[in-house]
């Protein structure tokens, strides 16, 4: 009994020293972010790896998305007379929940994952031990891009998700369904506030893009120096990336009702 | 680093795609121009607003002209209902805003009848004609209570779909 007891304390206390190592990282992350030179080069090259190569998966599930939100929305809606207000239902729940949280989520599989196995094999074949033995530090040179790069790319990706979504939306409703484009349109305007919906979602975006960008970068930078290592670090970015965006979007949701 | 000038494309056509997506969430699906343009504000003061709420829809002739940006409560225990019209609207000082519900149990709206009045409302006028929000439910209580009256009532408020 006292070993369970015993057991517990300790994985909260591993849990709260990983936090902590985890702020100091962000911290170190912040300060090499403002330190010159900065490095064009290296987040622009980030920037294709992450936003680019995204694009496909993003529009592809994105438009999925939007077409079932539109099946789903029609069907129910018909039962009550309301199809006319399918392009209400589509753009909200694209704008406020749907097109921020699938991006994070398919970002951290897509993307996350690679710059955690990309920094860790860095760690497991001893780049990093190179760089800062030429005195570079290795946070400014390879950790800064790749994180600002997924804060950049985050609410890019959103705003492409969410407008494949809605021509999906568009596309099961009116044309298949036979919705009036007017109303459809019309519904999703009125529903859709700049402040509340469109700056909600952004921010929403771009906290995940800071959650995914850090911890992806972290698992990497810590990862044990091993190939067993490396996938353990993918493995748990994949984890951990996506059960905090899950819970920062309720908190997010909570607390600013976006 | 090199420059490589496929890529440098490639991600700045990604920036502008998604910059563009932006845009057009903000400017065309959430109608961001009209609080940057500032348009013609009008109040106008209701007995009973019923279950109006910001962002309701003003219209003319069924064509929406503009949105309720403010509901509070004046000094008189009336509602002052803030609208934000186009700037370019000219309504006569002796319109009529009434408060219309969209289908039977639809979003409440704001619908102004246009007087003939040469002179025109300006940026912070009242409009003084109001017609309050038909309560479903004191029309009902009419209709059990009195016997033709309110069910004319009620037909009118039909009527409205």
């Amino acid at each position: 009994m006292r070993r369970v007891i015993e057991d517990i304390g300790f994985a909260a206390a591993r849990f709260v020293a990983e936090l902590g190592r985890m702020a100091l990282f962000a911290g170190d992350v912040l300060r090499a972010a403002f330190t010159p030179p900065p490095r064009v080069g290296a987040f622009v090259s980030e920037l294709f790896q992450i936003g680019v190569l995204s694009l496909l998966i993003i529009c592809v599930c994105g438009a999925a998305v939007g077409m079932v939100l539109g099946l789903q929305g029609y069907n129910t809606l018909v039962r009550f007379g309301a199809e006319e207000s399918l392009g209400a239902v589509v753009g909200l729940s694209l704008i406020r929940e749907l097109g921020p949280v699938l991006t994070a989520l398919l970002a951290t599989g897509r993307a996350g994952s690679a710059t955690t196995a990309e920094i860790g094999t860095m760690v497991a074949t001893e780049q990093l031990d190179g760089l800062r033995m030429m005195a570079i530090d290795p946070v400014h040179l390879v950790v800064v891009p790749k994180t600002l790069a997924m804060i950049a790319a985050m609410p890019l990706l959103s705003a492409l998700f969410i407008v494949c979504g809605l021509a999906g939306g568009y596309f099961v409703g009116v044309v298949l369904m036979g919705v009036d484009p007017g109303n459809y349109v019309s519904s999703l305007q009125n529903a859709v506030d700049f402040r509340e919906d469109v700056l909600g979602s952004l921010l929403k975006a771009a906290v995940f893009g800071v959650l995914v960008g850090l911890i992806s970068t972290y698992r990497g930078y810590t990862c044990a120096p091993s190939s067993a290592g490396v996938s353990a670090a993918t493995t748990s970015t994949v984890v951990t990336g996506s059960v905090s965006v899950l819970l920062f979007d309720y908190v997010i949701t909570a607390l600013w009702g976006v | 680093m090199n420059r490589s000038p496929s890529r440098d494309l490639a991600v700045g056509l990604f920036v502008l795609a998604g910059l563009a997506a932006l845009a057009y969430l903000s400017v065309n699906v959430g109608g961001l121009t009209w609080r940057n343009e500032g348009g013609l504000v009008v109040d106008a003061y209701f007995d009973e607003i019923g279950g109006l709420k910001p962002r309701a829809p003003v219209v003319i002739a069924g064509v929406k002209v503009g949105q309720v940006v403010e509901i509070r409560l004046a000094e008189d225990y009336r509602a002052r209902v803030r609208m934000d019209l186009k700037r370019d609207l000219k309504l006569p000082v002796d319109t009529t805003a009434s408060i219309m519900t969209a289908g039977l149990l639809g979003d409440q709206y704001i619908s102004l009848q246009v007087g003939g009045e040469d002179r025109f409302l300006t940026n912070g006028g009242v409009i003084t004609m109001t017609e309050s929000a038909i309560s479903l439910e004191r029309l009902i209580g009419k209709f059990i209570y009195s016997n033709e009256r309110g069910g004319s009532g009620d037909e009118k408020n039909r009527s409205t779909e």
